[in-house]
């Protein structure tokens, strides 16, 4: 079976942590995932920037909104990782994809990290 | 991660909600942030016993408030004469606590908090040390060493500067639009003042370096704040691209390494990262602004791989467009820097000439003369330049480099 982990945290506590102290975190979380990619169990993961670098396309209405997607009437349902040139080509593919799929939003967020991990799948 | 470090990092996180909320509540800043205290020592007591909060916030300002009213009541009974209208004004705003915690209240708190640290008759130096005693909750200790000035001496300065600020009256009526506006500038420039602070200090010394870092956590706070705000984005990733160059500015021995002769595998790309998001979230406002268009400068100097891949015409363009929306002598000396690398020194000098009689006490303005007049080989006039800026250089750094050019002058074995 393939699943996802979705994080959860308090943003702002986060950011509140120090180099040192995001150092120590991620090197223990290190640990698990060389663990799980050398078993093949462990494919992409990433960390997100913060929410003040995200930006929503409101699908139905074409329209563009600064911050994070704050409606809790729908559910996160899926993702994609994109390597592109910045937001104004993500906005285009978001676009696109909207096409094939109205309804709903895509919020644009840069990605912080990215581990490429096992191939897996 | 420890519990302690988890406690430490979630109040650091709420205090600017907190303070702000109390400070709403009690009108006066003193008794709101010894309720806050008295609301931490509460929380480093049970949190560890029950579990953190879903809602450090909300918890702190509940027990803040409680906290603050029995003070309240304690000093009404030790003084002889109760302020009983003090008193029933507290029992009138015992409204539920929840519903006020979110949306244009807690934005108008933390922006509120913010603001009186940025009254205008406090110097810069004192805003920022306010703002980072009220706001960022570091210890009078801690900034003094930022500062580099005894302990005491920075705890009267932040005494006069709160009593300063008491009574000049705390703002408290939810600011209309243009007001709210003019809060959101005043403290975007204090914000870039406190980043200035730490930047100028360089690599080596922690405690002032750790000024910059703070000014981009209350860069982000306020960009939460006010998501759409172009000008935000931009002084956000304003702070954000400079300090990715923290790391490669000094040189082993502390002197200064110049943009073009850094190591810019030492830049900090996760920085570079959001910063340049940010200035593309910007760009799609089409509302330019300074911190904006620096914020671009900045941009086109992290997307270059190699100095010599910097698109110097671009920024020497940002600089017009700069120099037009906020017109200084300044910054038409670095659009000289810029024009420098696109049409060559003679160009650059021409551009600098007529701002002489202005920048003449300006440490940089000889410094970029001096280095201009070298190129072109006019070294006894260089050595004039360089040796006005030494008479002129703010930190021994600065110093040690136009030595270097002067140096190299005599390397030269010229005039």
């Amino acid at each position: 079976m393939l699943y996802a982990i979705l994080c959860y945290n308090a943003e702002d506590v986060v950011m509140s942590w120090s180099q040192e102290e995001d150092d120590a975190v991620m090197a223990q979380l290190n640990v698990t995932h060389e663990r799980l990619t050398a078993e093949g169990k462990l494919g992409p993961s990433l960390r997100l920037m913060p929410t003040t670098a995200a930006t929503t396309l409101v699908k139905s209405q074409d329209l563009v909104i600064d911050g994070p997607y704050a409606e809790t009437k729908e559910q996160l349902l899926g993702f994609y990782i994109l390597d592109i040139s910045g937001l104004e080509e993500g906005l285009e593919i978001a676009r696109e994809l909207g096409k094939a799929n109205p309804g709903g939003a895509y919020e644009l967020r840069p990605l912080r990290l990215f581990l490429p991990g096992a191939s897996i799948g | 991660m420890t519990e302690l470090a988890w406690i430490d990092a979630a109040i650091t996180s709420a205090r600017p909600q907190a303070v702000g909320a109390l400070l709403r509540y009690f009108r006066d800043l003193d008794t709101a942030e010894e309720a806050f205290q008295d609301a931490c020592l509460r929380a480093l007591k049970t949190w560890p016993v029950n579990g953190p909060p879903r809602d450090p916030a909300a918890w702190l300002i509940m027990v803040g408030r409680n906290a603050g009213i029995d003070g309240t009541r304690r000093r009404a009974k030790q003084t002889t004469l109760p302020d009983e209208a003090a008193l029933s004004d507290i029992e009138d705003a015992e409204t539920p606590l929840a519903e006020r915690l979110d949306g244009a209240d807690n934005r108008d708190d933390v922006l509120r908090l913010l603001f009186i640290c940025c009254h205008p008759d406090l110097p810069p130096t004192q805003q920022i040390a306010l703002a980072l005693r009220i706001v960022s909750g570091l210890s009078v200790k801690q900034i003094a060493r930022a500062f580099l000035v005894g302990e005491s001496a920075m705890e009267q300065r932040i005494t006069r500067a709160k009593a300063r600020v008491a009574g000049a009256g705390v703002p408290f009526e939810t600011p209309g639009p243009v007001e709210r506006a003019e809060r959101v500038a005043a403290v975007a420039a204090m914000i870039y003042l406190l980043f200035n602070e730490g930047y100028s200090a360089g690599g080596q010394q922690d405690d002032r370096a750790r000024l910059a870092d703070e000014a981009i956590r209350l860069a982000r706070l306020l960009l939460r704040l006010f998501q759409t705000e172009p000008e935000i984005m931009g002084l956000t990733a304003l702070l954000l691209l400079q300090h990715s160059r923290a790391s490669a500015r000094f040189d082993a021995a502390g002197e200064i390494v110049l943009m073009d002769d850094q190591d810019r595998a030492l830049w900090d790309r996760r920085l570079i990262a959001e910063g340049l998001a940010l200035v593309d979230k910007a760009m799609r406002h089409r509302r330019p602004g300074p911190y904006q268009i620096q914020a671009a400068i900045a941009a086109l100097h992290a997307r270059a791989a190699r100095a010599e891949d910097t698109d110097w015409a671009g920024i020497a363009a940002l600089y017009g467009a700069l120099e037009r929306q906020t017109p200084s002598p300044v910054i038409t000396l670095n659009r000289a820097v810029a024009v420098s690398k696109t049409d060559g020194p003679q160009a650059a000098l021409d551009l600098i000439a007529p701002l002489e009689a202005r920048l003449a006490g300006y440490f940089h303005f000889h410094g970029v003369r001096g280095a201009l007049l070298k190129q072109l080989g006019q070294d006894a006039a260089a050595r004039t330049a360089f040796n006005q800026a030494i008479a002129l250089a703010n930190t021994p750094a600065e110093a040690a480099h136009i030595r270097m050019h002067l140096d190299q002058l005599q390397a030269g074995g010229v005039g």
